[in-house]
């Protein structure tokens, strides 16, 4: 039976690219750009190297946002996944990661089998690193995250993982099905082929709100159903603006700084 | 709870709709519309000049929370050693226990195998008390047989907050155990408050944020937790009203411990884990501490970072003389190690790690705010960059525009004639 595989991603606003507008301390996002998410486009490539060496193998990349996270999923089509499911709802609004775990949780449970789940790591716009582990607790797979090393034995069944540590790293072995949460230095993801393109392009690309995951609108998802709320959100106060030093040479520029340093008791 | 437009008030100027960071408002004719990726953040009420936008909340009053007591913080050893983060969490736990009340106390819970001793540490650094949850099964850290034990022993003595280290075990243990007991998790935190008047206090100190509609006598003592978000381009500031524990992981680097006091004492709680092998489906086969240099970012006293103003991967080799020159550790920017110049170990930011050393030397930094993010409160920040309008000059004590290899080495040269130089400059 073909091995198969749930990638979950995420479209995200280019973190890199926002600015802030000087005067109305404001976030501009005119221009930002939405792009799948760094992490999970390593979670993609390698779903997609399984597939490389055993090509029965069935990717399904699932994610859940507006409308337009549709072109997120035509791009993992192009780079060679096999199908996109959109979970796009106003009842998902404003989850939290525990209810948008529930919601993911529930589309993989409608998917029914499953070998292998990889998220990426984190999202760059919440930066949580929670809704991979959230969704394996509701499904009750193990997991393993920050997965810096891969090898899926011959049996399809036992997985050997390098997991990041701060200051190292460890080996460990895990069966499927199970989570696991991928971080850059897992690989580098492959660029979409004109093949794919074409391919994804005609894709159906089904979305699911939350009537066709049968989850309980006022009890899992959304604003309501999230334990955590917004209570207050502001831009962060900036730093009093220090002074540009100047001199004619490198040397005097070099001997300003230090003095300052000294005279501020940091050196 | 939810944000809406008051049809009779807006007039469909738009304001609203610049603020948003989330591109969840729509214009539908001339009346702003509130869509489905609205997360409440409250940006568009502030900016409404007509009151048109409103919040409305929750009609549901909350369950009853008052069985949950004291704050807990995950002690992460590791090969039986205490991580610095957990004794930081100690201290910020203890100030949040008594700022709840007199007689909230602040425990360490320790998990582990022969891990006893180290309740000793955990008391000089403030802990009331330990629970200890000591089993041969514990040696290492492993999800399942974390998460059990720890989601008993918070179903058992039902702590009202639970802090643990956002280290990389710390965000694979919480959530799952979080999501065990359908409560909330706040990531990364950077700032814990339980008094209203202490969150005034800490905004009105370090933030744009209007306080003017909270009120400092408030009887309000739930968790509130503030969290960079968009890397680093809006703080928010994220409660748990409904459901306990409340729980966050917090930064390494980011709190201060307290003041060590030697032969300090406290309650030890011995826990019972029930587990057995067959709990946990993961093995480990081996854990190997990096051969690689050690970079322990958030202890330096002194960092020195390097961007893409380096130009290329060799403009390492001048950060590293910098830094061994002044005893301080190489960091550098999320666009060198995106260009494979150096190891992400290296990264200071919002995805790399939190700093703030006494003195932080921005080598070729433009200062991306994901950047910024990272290191902005640092004693002291020295920019040294080709472009007079670099964003990084704007956070930067001192800025120096220029060739940063001409610069750096003369600041080399002259390191030790630092005292020299200023005593002459005083006189």
């Amino acid at each position: 039976m073909a091995f198969k595989i749930i990638v979950c991603a995420k479209q995200v606003p280019d973190t890199n690219e926002i600015k802030i507008d000087p005067v109305k301390k404001t976030l501009i996002r005119e221009g930002v750009p939405s792009i799948l998410n760094h992490d999970d486009a390593n979670a993609l490539e390698e779903a997609l190297k399984i597939k490389d060496a055993y090509p029965d193998t069935h990717i399904t990349v699932v994610t859940m946002g507006p409308p337009q996270a549709r072109d997120m999923l035509i791009e993992c089509i192009a780079m060679g996944a096999d199908e996109g499911i959109l979970l796009s709802d106003r009842a998902l609004g404003g989850s939290d990661t525990w209810a948008t775990s529930n919601a993911i949780a529930a589309a993989i449970v409608k998917l029914k089998d499953y070998d292998l789940i990889f998220a990426g790591r984190q999202a760059i716009d919440g930066d949580t690193a929670q809704v991979g582990p959230q969704i394996a607790e509701k499904l009750g797979i193990p997991q393993v995250t920050y997965v810096a090393e891969f090898e899926l034995e011959k049996d399809m069944k036992h997985i050997t993982v390098k997991r990041a540590l701060e200051d190292g790293y460890e080996l460990i072995k895990i069966e499927t099905p199970c989570m696991l949460t991928a971080i850059k230095e897992l690989n580098t993801p492959r660029y979409m082929s004109i093949g794919g393109i074409f391919s994804a392009v005609r894709k159906e690309i089904p979305a699911w709100g939350a009537k066709e995951l049968g989850v309980d609108v006022d009890k899992e998802v959304g604003l309501d159903a999230s334990p955590t709320n917004v209570f207050r959100s502001f831009t962060p106060a900036p730093k009093g603006k220090g002074v540009i030093l100047e001199a004619d040479t490198d040397k005097e520029l070099a001997d300003k700084l230090l003095i300052n340093l000294k005279a501020k008791h940091v050196i | 709870m939810a944000i809406n437009v008051i049809k009779e008030k807006c007039v469909g100027c738009k304001l609203c709709i610049k603020a948003c960071p989330f591109d969840a408002i729509d214009m539908d004719g001339k009346l702003a519309v509130i869509n489905e990726k609205c997360t409440a953040c409250n940006q568009c009420i502030a900016v409404c000049k007509f009151s048109a936008i409103e919040k409305t909340e929750d009609e549901s009053g909350p369950a009853d929370l008052s069985a949950y007591k004291n704050v807990w913080v995950y002690a992460e050893q590791r090969a039986g050693k205490l991580m610095n983060v957990a004794l930081e969490l100690i201290g910020e736990g203890r100030r949040l226990a008594r700022e709840i009340s007199d007689d909230t106390k602040v425990y360490a819970v320790l998990i582990g195998e022969g891990v006893g001793a180290l309740k000793q540490e955990c008391f000089e650094f403030g802990a009331d008390g330990v629970y200890l949850i000591d089993d041969p099964l514990l040696k290492n850290f492993t999800t399942d047989g974390y998460t059990k034990v720890l989601y008993d022993a918070v179903t058992q003595y039902k702590p009202e907050i639970v802090l643990f280290g956002a280290t990389h075990i710390g965000r694979d243990l919480a959530p799952r155990v979080a999501a065990r007991l359908n409560t909330g998790l706040t990531a990364d935190c950077t700032r814990l408050d339980v008094k209203v008047s202490s969150y005034i206090d800490y905004a009105e100190k370090n933030t744009t944020l209007d306080t003017s509609t909270l009120d400092p006598a408030s009887e309000d003592k739930g968790l509130k937790q503030t969290r960079p978000a968009f890397g680093g381009n809006l703080m928010a500031t994220i409660i748990c009203p409904r459901t306990r524990p409340q729980m966050s992981t917090v930064r390494p680097g980011v709190m201060t411990r307290r003041e060590q006091v030697p032969g300090a004492t406290g309650e030890v709680v011995q826990v019972k884990p029930v587990l057995s092998e067959s709990d946990i489906r993961t093995k480990i086969v081996e854990i190997v501490k990096s051969a690689k240099e050690i970079v322990s970012l958030t202890d330096a006293d002194i960092i020195c970072s390097g961007g893409r103003g380096l130009g290329d991967p060799s403009g390492f080799d001048l950060i590293r003389r910098f830094a061994s020159k002044v005893g301080g550790v190489v960091g550098s920017s999320r666009a060198a190690v995106d260009a494979g110049w150096i190891e992400q170990s290296h990264q200071v930011g919002q995805t790399g790690t939190t700093v703030k050393p006494k003195i932080y030397f921005a080598c070729g930094i433009s200062g991306a705010i994901q950047h910024l993010a990272g290191m902005q409160t640092s004693d002291i920040i020295v920019a040294i960059n080709k472009d007079p309008d670099a964003p990084i000059f704007e956070v930067a004590d001192y800025g120096i525009v220029g060739d940063l290899y001409k610069v750096i080495p003369q600041i080399i040269d002259e390191w030790e004639n630092a005292d020299a130089l200023y005593e002459s400059s005083v006189r």
